[in-house]
């Protein structure tokens, strides 16, 4: 079966429906209307189907994605409906990483481009630019074949004064052989920030290696005395860890250390919640109350602000007291990821730019093991590995581009992109689990790289206000942690729910202008060299200036995805200029029929 | 952002003395027991720490520090919504809380010139007097160019009406307020009801407020008309004039919509006290609307409580979630764009008209007239036609000004007939301009502006409760107009919306709760500097001006140069 006609796709919000006919591919879902605008949904990116029972009308077909567009389709004959859910059920579980689309995806680049696009960002550079290696900070070779830990880069920094021994007597008494490791020098006040995972302490057990190490952090700052040794857990659940023999430090053992927990919840915590928040947004004729307290109770927007509020809390440490701080949560890859990125972001201007934002993924999640292949379903696995932390970060990001307009080169397109592609694996960047397993994959030549895509692209992620002196004046950003300055992202849960975004972009409006701004006084330099050398040249002044009228005309911006047309149209949507298109715009569903009492 | 009133700013020091030389030979000597303390400090949000001298005068409480590079403070009694003392020792602190939900702090050395001062202010903020008031004291020191008293006249938009339609006519049934108290002198109405048919109608509504026209949508040549409720009571009493008045206004074979804004039960209650609302039998050709916008008396509490929400220091997200929710204000928000985009839809896809009423017709109906306009009406949506809008549907309809906007969020007192009824019109309108960011001639300065004059202003506009109190007070003769100030070149392009391009469309918004968003530049101004974001605005600001004026310019200057040089060149080039 490849397609199947007459299918209705019923607008989320209201009672709108637009007809049309279902093709199914290896790889894409596309629905085509009669007037030819598509809808392509690529397979990775369902995260349910659901067949609902039989209606008058027909047999409708609930289709729920990760980047938390919902699709309802009604299918005439029960037949194709059944025939649709049983390929896609079989399509979108794929059991081994060579049925990725990330292996079959080719953007029509050489050998040599695809090669490039791989190498564009360098983690070894981003240390050296960091100040490491350095007379405390040393580049360490013992995970050079992932021996010690394999959910680890091989390039690791640590202290000076970390000999092997110790390294190796460390990993073993952490979870998952995740020692602590540099993954931020603030050189300002050469004040580290590290990361690792539990210790394996349990009620009582100690381990003079690790006790070394964290020692050894603490020598590498003369700022400060002591070590913040940051627990991102709640207490209970650092201590329900301990009877499994895992567990956190005992001030008593480690000296210089000052302990702390930030309580930000578990992954099952925030997979729930997200599901919660889903939920309560997703239902029709909601209320402002039931909005309000749907808010409220799933906790979601309380979640963000706790990840914030650790992070604010590290980059004080770091900045204004100058101490160096050890980062982690249990395992060391979700919570531990969230905070050490999103305090680097805090406290380092440059991973405010559109690069800088890329090398801090690509070094506190890729590098570090950020488990995407589990937290993102890329293959069936077990459903209880699957959370939403990564987006959870991007949320985070988001939140502090509202608050600062000018701090960030990148505007919320470069977020819900990197959502989008997290989710699609078309690129290989966020392919398996680990680097180890990665390098097994051979993805770097194999599959393309995101970054590359994203940085040719970059103009439309630009940020219009964005202010690069900005970093001079505010080198460290102290965002307000009032609840009222968190906000419900719209644009990422309800990214193709049109109806409800603002009808005309203030965004995608300056940039055009922006743009224009430039090709304008390319212009003008272009007619005072005319000028100059007098007239001779009157064609290619009228050249000049058709360019120009075509530039200023070319308000549609398009952000390609992965999902062709569909994609550009949304985006197109959301950032475009309605001047022509605003009438038919939806309401709200109460009124679609006026309700008539007497 | 905005401190006092504008022109607060420019007064120099020295006139300080007069004034109060001024004042004295006035009744508020008495009043101020203290004049002048010195070693005041005051704190206030985003300004350093100012240590200076306290003066109050008959109108203002004033702290200046006498040096150049601090910025002085000139606040209105009128201003003022409610003051706390505090005293630790001899040290006496005063907390000023402000009808723009600003708040102060004022520490004065000495317990007895603190009492004093709290006594005066209290005193002096609450005065009953309305020929008391600061407008008939305030001298402009700017140049009035145009007087905003003689800009919006009913006479000069009756004209545009005529241009479009014959069927309306201007009747002077009202010239000396005694059919309607609440309504201006000339009123638009069917051509064919005479006025004697209006005194009978009148007679039958709320307040006399009998149908009049509020909006002719020129596209399909629907009209929307709004009232007082019927006063029908409990038999059902009926009147034929009222019937005919609105039947006039339908074409013949059309049905009309009545939207009442209250729900069916309130409706119903309302019979008991004499009103009620159209039944069906007596008006079969109009199909009745009910919607369920909140009494005036709710909507005060609704604001108390959600400024107590946004100005909680508590860090719980639960907490503040869950004080929004119970503030309702976002509620309130909601229902009232519904409602009005119903009534849009009405007259704009259904080709029907609209008659908007309430119960007194002076707060829920004008919510939804006026912003039916803004959704339909592209002139709306400019800075002279929102001016416009707001003295036709809100001062000229009779919206009592002076009694909704007596107390704000922070008074102790019980609220009387408070309300904010024109700040949540000011909130739906900014959720528009939200959605609709190039649509508008202004920006939401122009909405905070306004929120701001109709709590405490040095202009007239804002004064009394309808058409007839500000002629007996003879506002126009004796104070400003907040227009003569809006409308000066400079505070146009200040108000204006860089980003906006005519839009001839309607405008529909989205009033899905994600949709609506907390209006930060009235409720959360305060609690945050806003300058990082006022900087990103200027920036795109520049980033817009840049390009259509410098740069398309140069291009122009450059193009013609070029034509010149083009015409004078033939001559060098044929030998």
């Amino acid at each position: 079966m490849d397609h199947v006609e007459q299918v209705r796709l019923l607008e989320r919000f209201s009672n709108k429906s637009t007809s049309g006919t279902l093709h199914l591919t290896a790889t894409h879902l596309i629905f085509v209307e009669s007037n030819n605008t598509a809808t392509t949904i690529l397979h990775h990116h369902i995260a349910s189907v659901e067949k609902l029972s039989l209606t008058t009308s027909g047999c409708p077909l609930v289709i729920q994605c990760r980047n938390f567009r919902v699709v309802h389709f009604v299918v005439q004959r029960e037949r194709d409906c059944h025939d649709i859910y049983s390929s896609l059920l079989r399509l979108l579980r794929p059991v081994s990483y060579d049925e990725l689309y990330a292996f079959s995806y080719n953007p029509k680049q050489n050998e040599q481009q695809r090669e490039e696009g791989w190498q564009l960002i360098d983690l070894g550079a981003e240390f050296e630019r960091m100040g490491v290696p350095c007379d405390r900070w040393q580049l360490t070779d013992v995970n050079r074949d992932y021996k010690i830990c394999e959910t680890y880069p091989r390039d690791l920094y640590v202290p000076i004064t970390a000999s092997k021994p110790i390294i190796v007597g460390s990993s073993k008494f952490r979870s998952k052989g995740r020692f602590p490791v540099l993954t931020y020098f603030y050189q300002e006040k050469k004040a580290a920030v590290c990361r690792c995972s539990q210790p394996l302490s349990g009620f009582s057990a100690r381990c003079l290696e690790d006790e070394s190490m964290l020692q050894a952090i603490s020598k590498a700052n003369h700022n400060s005395r002591f070590v913040y040794v940051m627990d991102t857990r709640p207490k209970l659940n650092a201590m329900a860890n301990r009877a499994a023999g895992k567990g956190y430090e005992n001030e008593d053992n480690y000296s210089n250390i000052r302990f702390q927990f930030v309580g930000i919840e578990n992954i099952h915590v925030m997979r729930t919640s997200l599901q919660k928040l889903l939920e309560v947004v997703g239902s029709r004729f909601l209320s402002v109350n039931d909005y309000l307290l749907g808010l409220e109770s799933c906790g979601w927007l309380r979640h963000v602000k706790a990840v914030v509020d650790a992070a604010i809390f590290l980059t004080k440490a770091v900045t204004v007291e100058g101490a160096s701080v050890l980062v982690h949560c249990s395992d060391g890859w979700d919570r531990t990821a969230q905070v050490c990125s999103l305090g680097a972001l805090l406290m380092d201007p440059y991973y405010r730019t559109i690069k800088g934002f890329m090398v801090l993924i690509e070094k506190d999640w890729i590098s570090f093991g950020h488990k995407f292949a589990d937290r993102c379903d890329q293959l069936d696995g077990d459903p209880k590995e699957v959370s939403p932390v990564f987006t959870q970060f991007l949320e985070c990001v988001w939140q502090l581009t509202e608050q600062f307009p000018q701090a960030f080169e990148f505007s919320e397109w470069l977020l819900l992109q990197i959502h989008e592609h997290v989710h699609s694996c078309q690129y290989g960047n966020f392919l398996a689990n680990n680097q180890r397993r990665r390098e097994e994959l051979q993805l770097g030549d194999r599959t393309h790289s995101l970054w590359a895509f994203l940085l040719r692209e970059q103009q439309n992620y630009l940020n219009p206000a964005y202010c690069p002196t900005y970093a001079d004046t505010h080198p460290v950003l102290e965002p307000s942690t009032l609840p009222c300055h968190f906000k419900f992202w719209r644009n990422m849960y309800h990214q193709f729910d049109r109806s409800m975004h603002p009808r005309q972009s203030v965004l995608k409006n300056v940039l055009t202008l922006k743009e224009s701004n430039c090709q304008l006084e390319d212009t003008i330099k272009d007619l005072e060299t005319v000028n100059f050398s007098t007239v001779f040249l009157i064609e290619e002044e009228e050249e000049v200036g058709e360019e120009v009228t075509e530039c200023c005309s070319d308000t549609e911006r398009t952000v390609e995805g992965s999902s062709g047309t569909e994609r550009k149209e949304s985006y197109s949507d959301l950032q475009g200029t309605y001047g022509a298109k605003a009438e038919p715009a939806v309401v709200s569903l109460e009124f679609g029929v006026a309700r008539m009492t007497c | 952002m905005f401190l006092c009133s504008h022109f607060i700013l420019t007064q120099p020091v020295t006139f300080l003395v007069k004034h109060q030389q001024r004042c004295q030979e006035m009744e508020f000597a008495e009043l101020i027991k203290t004049p002048r303390v010195d070693g005041v400090v005051l704190r206030r949000p985003f300004l350093p720490t100012v240590e200076g001298t306290l003066c109050l005068t008959g109108h203002h409480l004033i702290l200046s520090s006498r040096q150049d590079n601090t910025e002085e403070l000139w606040l209105l009694h009128a201003n003022i919504d409610a003051i706390e003392k505090r005293f630790v020792g001899s040290l006496g602190t005063i907390i000023v809380k402000c009808k723009d939900l600003r708040v102060i702090q004022l520490d004065i050395p000495g317990m007895e010139e603190c009492l004093n001062i709290a006594s005066s202010i209290e005193v002096l903020s609450t005065l009953d007097s309305v020929s008391l008031m600061y407008p008939f004291f305030y001298r402009p020191m700017f140049q009035v160019i145009e007087d905003g008293w003689k800009s919006f006249l009913p006479e000069d938009a009756f004209k545009d009406l005529e241009s479009m339609t014959e069927e309306w006519r201007l009747s002077d049934v009202n010239k000396d307020y005694s059919v309607c108290s609440s309504y201006p002198p000339l009123v638009a109405v069917p051509k064919d009801v005479d006025d004697d048919t209006l005194r009978k109608a009148a007679a039958f509504r709320h307040g006399g407020r009998f149908p009049v026209l509020s909006y002719y949508h020129k596209k399909n040549g629907m009209v929307m008309m709004r009232s007082g409720q019927p006063l029908t009571g409990t038999n059902g009493r009926r009147c034929k004039e009222d019937e005919k008045l609105i039947n006039a206004t339908l074409r013949a074979g059309k049905r009309g919509y009545i939207i009442d804004t209250r729900t069916v039960s309130v409706a119903q209650q309302a019979k008991a006290r004499g009103g009620g609302f159209e039944s069906e039998a007596n008006y079969p050709q109009w199909r009745r609307i009910h919607k369920a916008i909140e009494r005036s008396s709710i909507l005060q509490e609704s604001l108390i409580k959600l400024v107590e929400a946004c100005n909680d220091q508590s860090h719980s997200m639960d907490r503040w979630l869950s004080k929004l929710e119970a503030s309702n204000w976002q509620t309130h928000v909601k229902e009232i764009l519904t409602t009005a985009c119903l009534a849009a839809q009405c007259i704009d896809r259904e080709g029907a008209s609209v008659l908007v009423h309430g119960t007194e017709g002076t707060d829920s109906t004008l919510q939804v007239t006026s912003l039916a306009q803004i959704i339909l009406d592209p002139a709306c949506r400019t800075i002279q036609g929102f001016q416009a809008l707001v003295e036709r549907e809100w001062l000229q309809a009779g919206h009592p000004f002076q009694q909704r906007c007596s107390q704000s969020a922070y008074s102790n007192s019980k609220p009387r007939c408070e309300a904010p009824v024109f700040l949540l019109f000011l909130d739906c309108v900014w959720q528009i301009l939200r959605q609709f960011p190039c649509s508008f001639q202004f920006s939401q300065h122009f909405l905070v502006l306004l929120f701001e004059h109709t709590y405490a202003s040095q202009f007239g506009t804002f004064m009394g409760n309808s058409a007839s109190e500000r002629s007996k007070l003879n506002l126009s003769q004796k104070t400003v107009s907040l227009w003569s100030w809006v409308n000066r070149p400079q505070e146009v392009e200040r108000l204006s919306n860089p980003l906006y391009e005519a839009n001839c469309l309607v405008i529909w918004p989205s009033v899905a709760p994600q949709s609506l968003l907390l209006w930060e530049g009235v409720f959360l101004r305060w609690k945050r500097s806003s300058r990082c974001l006022d900087e990103a605005y200027d920036e795109m600001v520049h980033i817009i001006q840049y390009n259509n004026k410098e740069l398309q310019n140069k291009v122009n200057n450059l193009r013609r140069q070029l034509a010149q040089l083009e015409t004078e060149e033939p001559l060098l080039q044929t030998p």
